[in-house]
């Protein structure tokens, strides 16, 4: 079992921050996700930047730019997770486009991911329709595959994204990209309860989500918030990046 | 050679031209992707609608465009070139066939808005023109170095009514204002009709573009007939490929056809210098703007910067059915340098009286290259996919005059 499934075997709502590896320096992604979890973090996402991030709003797409700059690429950031793996076990799953992970190669990638303690990944484009050896590939290495489901997505097709995925999917909070607002309280509850209903596995849900109070309400219609955008926003004006992701996760769980 | 294709059914399904095409796109795409596909696999069986298609296409963007016999540069190079005169549609380019059979798409859809990406400019004077018929507010995202070597053209736009808004990030180019497009469909999903412009992004685009331009191709071999006393096809078609679209639309109908096919593609400052746009000669497997093709990538995969003088031609990507024509060898890509291509512009100019397209002008340099296996007496059809006034300012300064 990975560390994925384990946690999402526990009840409750997670908290699951995000960043964009190598952002906004090569030196400090691996003490930010060190930093996240001490804050309370459940999982990480690391974000694989890619030059054309077509789900992403500018926030994120400049972080990806700036990392690209920095000289990050796969390879790298499999490195990372393996540093972060001698002195931690939280859960991670990358999340990255289709492009980089093809070129370098499917087999290669989960591999290699499986290698340095990778738990799940992302690929924001690839829905299921072209999803088949991905998710072969991924749980053949014991990787869980995080599809995605948006709020635009029938029942039917909620159903059989989920029982692909088998592990967890990734629902789209809103019809935007990341960093967009999130939806008023009564949309946010009839989509969510509709892929309750729908999905047979747990969801965890993500754009928009900025505050203590929406991961809360997000939580209480899922089983986990992705922060993303707001993540990326602190650490372009911060000074002190480590302290500013502890403060923040603190923050978002509603510890002092 | 054999020809590899007897019967074309191409893309498949789920738009695969076997390892190319499909959908690569974010999940709240899919929706609006299955319901494009359904409308349109309904419409085209609609005798109404392609009736009402036809009709447009002739009253208001002037189809069927002339097969013009090209004396002069035939005397010059031996052989008979006869040129497919896009440059004559409304609004001077091919873009045009396209776009009003997708506007209409949109009308049926009950869309309230269009939205559309580019380059060069064509596809977007061509998209506001055709909004402006239908009444549909209209947004064209805009590279902002297209915009600077392209005004002209972005002035046509507001005056058609269309909101065009610069697009900044990346290479700030095609590519660029493709992903804002992209993003900005993502968001007002429900509401907003994407009019894409060439045959590239997820499915059903390839096959919805290429169809509404196969126009091109199904007139040429009317009009090739008419012209030569039953001929039965030309020997050569060549036809320039950025995204590909005139390419394809001339290709298609001669697919199955004993006749030899040439893409040419932009190669910059050379094929040896990274300053090229040439996808499918130089590039390598990979997924951007939704489908699976031919692309210039990284090693790691990320997409590089393309370069062509000519913004329709500037882009990294190429459609999936010329990455499928290609691997199976039933087309031929080339290329033609920007130098090749302003020289071929002159020419043109000079020799037939017609100012063609830089995009154009690529294929046109096809025929003048010592190494092209075309022989003296055979005929060759340029597809001219639109007219070089909108590149005046750029050969200008190309040439160091100050106009």
């Amino acid at each position: 079992m990975n560390r994925i499934q384990q946690l999402f075997k526990k009840p409750g709502g997670k908290l699951i921050p995000y960043v964009t590896a190598g952002y906004p320096s090569l030196n400090l992604t691996t003490k930010l996700v060190l930093a996240m979890e001490k804050g309370g973090a459940d999982m990480i996402e690391l974000g694989l930047p890619f030059s054309d991030p077509l789900a992403d709003g500018p926030v994120i797409q400049a972080s990806s730019q700036v990392a690209l700059k920095n000289g990050v690429n796969t390879q790298w950031v499999l490195e990372q997770v393996e540093i972060i793996r001698k002195s931690s076990q939280i859960p991670i799953t990358l999340m990255g486009y289709i492009n980089p992970i093809l070129k370098y190669g499917y087999n290669k990638f989960f591999f290699d991911c499986q290698q340095v303690g990778v738990d799940g990944i992302i690929a924001p484009d690839l829905p299921i329709e072209e999803a088949k050896d991905f998710v072969l590939l991924s749980k053949s290495n014991n990787i869980s595959p995080i599809l995605l489901v948006a709020p635009n997505t029938p029942n039917d097709r909620i159903r059989t994204i989920s029982q692909m995925a088998g592990d967890l999917v990734y629902c789209v909070a809103i019809l935007g990209v990341t960093g967009e607002k999130l939806s008023k309280e009564a949309t946010l509850v009839k989509y969510l309860s509709r892929v309750r209903e729908n999905s047979n596995t747990p969801f965890i849900v993500g754009f928009g989500i900025k505050t203590h109070q929406d991961v809360e309400r997000i939580n209480r219609l899922s089983d986990g918030a992705v922060v993303g955008t707001s993540f990326v926003e602190k650490l372009r004006d911060s000074n002190h990046p480590e302290k500013t992701v502890l403060k923040y996760v603190k923050e978002l769980k509603g510890v002092k | 050679m054999e020809n590899p294709i007897k019967t074309y059914t191409l893309p498949d399904e789920k738009g695969h031209f076997e390892i190319f095409g499909g959908q690569y796109v974010p999940e709240t795409l899919i929706p609006a992707l299955s319901e494009l596909k359904e409308l349109y696999n309904t419409l085209k069986q609609d005798g109404a609608f392609t009736e009402e298609l036809s009709q447009i296409l002739k009253s208001y963007a002037g189809r069927p465009t002339p097969l013009t016999y090209a004396n002069r540069i035939s005397e010059e190079l031996g052989f008979h070139v006869y040129l497919k005169r896009e440059d004559l549609a409304h609004t001077g380019a091919h873009k045009i066939n396209n776009v009003l059979g997708q506007i209409l798409l949109a009308k049926r859809m009950g869309e309230k808005r269009i939205i559309a990406e580019t380059g060069a400019g064509q596809h977007g004077v061509a998209t506001a023109t055709a909004a402006a018929k239908f009444g549909f507010p209209c947004t064209i995202y805009m590279g902002t170095e297209d915009i600077e070597r392209q005004k002209l053209n972005v002035f046509r736009m507001e005056l058609l009514g269309a909101e065009v808004i610069p697009v900044s990030s990346g290479s700030c180019t095609l590519k660029d204002a493709i992903n804002e497009a992209i993003r900005d469909w993502i968001t007002n999903v429900e509401t907003t009709y994407y009019l894409i412009g060439s045959v590239v992004g997820p499915h059903p685009y390839p096959m919805i573009v290429r169809d509404f331009q196969s126009i091109i191709g199904k007139e040429t071999k009317i009009q090739f007939k008419d012209i030569t006393n039953g001929d039965q096809a030309p020997d050569t078609i060549v036809a320039c490929v950025g995204g590909g679209s005139n390419a394809i639309g001339i290709f298609h109908t001669f697919l199955s056809d004993n006749v030899r096919l040439v893409g040419v593609e932009a190669a910059g400052k050379g094929l040896k210098t990274d300053k090229h746009a040439a996808s499918i000669t130089k590039g390598s497997f990979g997924v951007l703007h939704g489908s699976a093709s031919f692309i210039l990538q990284s090693e790691d995969g990320q997409i590089t910067l393309p370069h062509s003088i000519s913004a329709g031609l500037d882009y990294p990507g190429v459609g999936p059915e010329h990455s499928y024509l290609k691997s199976i060898g039933r087309v031929e890509y080339a290329s033609a340098t920007d130098d090749e291509s302003i020289s071929a512009y002159i020419w043109l100019s000079e020799k037939e009286g017609i100012l063609p397209a830089l995009e154009s002008a690529h294929a046109l340099s096809f025929l003048r290259s010592p190494d092209n296996g075309i022989h003296s007496g055979e005929n060759v059809v340029i597809c001219l996919s639109g007219r070089g006034d909108k590149d005046v300012q750029t050969v200008a300064e190309f040439l160091g005059r100050d106009i």
